[in-house]
């Protein structure tokens, strides 16, 4: 278990502003932002890399803030690997075991049983310049394990991978710690990585925390605007609410499910719960804006259009018939429907 | 033809500025080459082969070599096992004054040899408080080897802590994080991750401040004219017989360097290279 309270860090340009985190034991908890967050901060002052200016941080019940990152029992793993280039995949795999109390035999067939599951153990003499980015990032994870960590602190672990090695390195991620069920803390800027590894996590943007939920919760109900666009909620109006009425966009809409009681904050939708066609084709409990093109722009076999709705503009997937078939281009109006379930209204913050 | 000519012509025209360029490029560096080659050859083809033969028995000679080259390689090794620490912490540290501390750093480069000399003599001269203890302690400055030691040791380790210091900032510090997180202290974290990724660094910068100490005569003949180093030989010898006298002992000093930094130069390449 993890307890992060009231984490503050002022630097130069940037503070942490009072983070707090609970993480539970041998939880995969993802701490989701974008590039400057703060969110390497974070997983650092857990490592006990980076000096406090207020707040404590508690793994499994013993308070760490003071101890130095040696004594701590967490391990560490960077996007870019940092393995350890004098030394054999083997090497770097037992580099820590002796300051945790594993003797050398013991240590090196843990080591290779490690290497074994990762598939890396015909390459446990090679140095890491010869191995391709998905065995460096495997080796890295083996030894972080390797001296049986508390925790195990990730940083970007997938970004810097191709995908065909990002797929195979998720399946790993999950299989190990579903095996070991050590607790992982992964700061990562891409949501998929986080829905598809974690169950529980957190958004942080510019050292302040937005959310803190299961994964599937930030995903459906993003608890701010910031939010809502990271978990790909990109539609983001400010709405007014008065007497069962939500105006956003320059249109009036009644009937809406779940309506908050104040009367100001956000109403939020994806771009995948926007459609684009003509009245008849929506059900008839749909809701309706109509607009004018800005733009359209290919995405693969898709479309996505940019449309002027009043004074604000919204994005909604557009399927190739109507483009091909219906003529869709830029300047044509415009009619989008949405289900009512599928608004989803923030307060007037973040 | 008239346009293939005119094409040529144009093509010629373009490519000038580069072929100049690239003249300038050879002529310059031969020309530095040629500056530093021609007094060195004539300094080594200067002596006959019978003076240098006698130069070799000279056991005054045979001693200043010994002493140039011992006392220049005890200044590395001190500005080694001193100058370490302090290139880690200007690596790694960013600190109020951080420019200060480095411009202190490369001052005995700066400043005149006969002042460091001077600035020596006077904070060790036994009217001073420093002097005094080191009088205590039995440490003698003038005119010793220990002097000598003393004055090399300023004048060579800005090279050693600056090429350390680039050693150390070349390692990433995540290497130094991730070793820190998996149980390592500081001081193994150094040992086992930081010195063995930037010794070569290290050797360099040895090498660096030998160099420099081996060269150094402004500020030795003001601490310590004796025992006699080889540049002070060399320049005794001049003064009091001529040329002829002081270029074999130049010529013995030359050879022994050239094949002692060879040595280190190749010690220091990593494997598969060549100098």
């Amino acid at each position: 278990m993890i307890r992060l309270t009231d984490l503050t860090i002022n630097l130069p340009g940037f503070t942490l502003d009072r983070v707090s985190l609970h993480i539970r034991p041998g939880e995969f908890f993802a701490l989701m932002g974008s590039t400057g967050s703060g969110k390497t901060l974070v997983l650092e002052t857990v490592a006990g890399l980076t000096r406090l200016n207020g707040g404590s941080v508690v793994i499994d019940g013993r308070d760490v803030t003071s101890l130095p990152p040696e004594e701590r029992k967490v391990s560490l793993v960077y996007q870019d690997h940092a393995l350890f280039p004098h030394l054999t995949v083997l090497q770097n795999v037992m580099y820590g075991q002796r300051y945790h109390g594993i003797k050398r035999d013991d240590g090196k067939r843990e080591a290779r049983a490690l290497l074994d599951t990762l598939g890396l153990l015909k390459l446990e003499n090679r140095r890491p310049d010869n191995l391709s980015g998905g065995e460096k990032q495997r080796t890295a994870l083996a030894r972080a394990l390797a001296c049986r960590p508390d925790v195990v602190l990730l940083d970007e672990p997938l970004s810097s991978l191709d995908p065909q090695f990002r797929g195979e390195l998720r399946r790993t991620l999950k299989n190990v710690h579903e095996t070991t069920r050590t607790t992982f803390l992964m700061v990562t800027h891409d949501f998929a990585d986080a829905m598809i590894l974690a169950e529980r996590g957190a958004v942080i943007k510019d050292g302040r925390l937005h959310q803190q939920d299961t994964v599937a919760n930030i995903f459906r109900r993003p608890a701010t605007p910031f939010t809502a666009a990271f978990v790909g909620m990109t539609n983001v109006f400010p709405a007014h609410y008065a007497k069962g009425c939500c105006t956003f966009a320059g249109h009036a809409f009644e009937g809406l499910p779940e309506l908050p009681a104040r009367t100001a904050g956000f109403a939020a939708l994806r771009p995948e719960d926007a459609f684009v066609g003509s009245v008849e084709d929506f059900p008839r409990d749909w809701h309706i804006l109509r607009g004018t093109v800005e733009r359209l722009e290919r995405e693969g076999f898709t479309w996505t259009a940019v449309i002027r709705c009043g004074d604000q503009t919204m994005t909604a997937l557009v399927d190739r018939h109507m483009v091909l078939s219906r003529g869709l281009d830029s300047g044509s109006p415009v009619t989008v429907g949405f289900a009512g379930e599928h608004l989803h209204h923030m307060p007037n913050n973040g | 033809m008239t346009e293939t000519t005119i094409r040529g012509g144009n093509g010629f025209l373009r490519s000038l500025p580069g072929r100049i360029f690239q003249g300038w490029m050879l002529a310059s560096a031969a020309l530095v080459l040629l500056f530093i080659g021609i007094p060195m050859a004539s300094t080594l083809t200067g002596p006959t082969w019978e003076v240098f033969i006698d130069t070799l028995g000279d056991p005054e000679v045979l001693a200043s070599v010994w002493l140039s080259m011992s006392t220049s390689a005890a200044a590395a090794g001190i500005a080694f096992v001193f100058g370490t620490p302090l290139a880690y912490l200007l690596a790694r540290n960013d600190f109020p004054g951080k420019k200060i501390v480095e411009s202190l750093v490369d001052l005995p480069i700066m400043i005149p040899h006969p002042v460091v000399g001077i600035a020596l003599l006077g904070l060790t001269s036994p009217n001073t408080a420093f002097g005094g203890l080191l009088k205590s302690m039995g440490v003698e400055i003038m005119g010793s080897t220990t002097g000598i030691v003393a004055v090399l040791v300023f004048v060579g380790i800005p090279f050693y802590v600056n090429a350390a210091k680039s050693g150390i900032e070349s390692i990433p510090r995540r290497l130094e994080n991730v070793s820190r997180s998996l149980g390592a202290g500081a001081a193994a974290t150094f040992f086992r991750i930081t010195l063995p990724l930037c010794w070569r660094y290290m050797l360099v910068g040895m090498i660096m401040c030998m160099a420099r100490a081996l060269s150094e005569f402004g500020a030795i003949i003001i601490v310590a004219y004796h025992p006699m180093v080889a540049p002070v030989l060399m320049y005794e010898r001049f003064t009091a017989y001529g040329l002829k006298y002081s270029q074999p002992v130049a010529v013995i000093l030359i050879l022994v360097s050239m094949l002692f930094f060879l040595l280190l130069r190749s010690l220091s390449l990593p494997k598969g290279k060549s100098s």
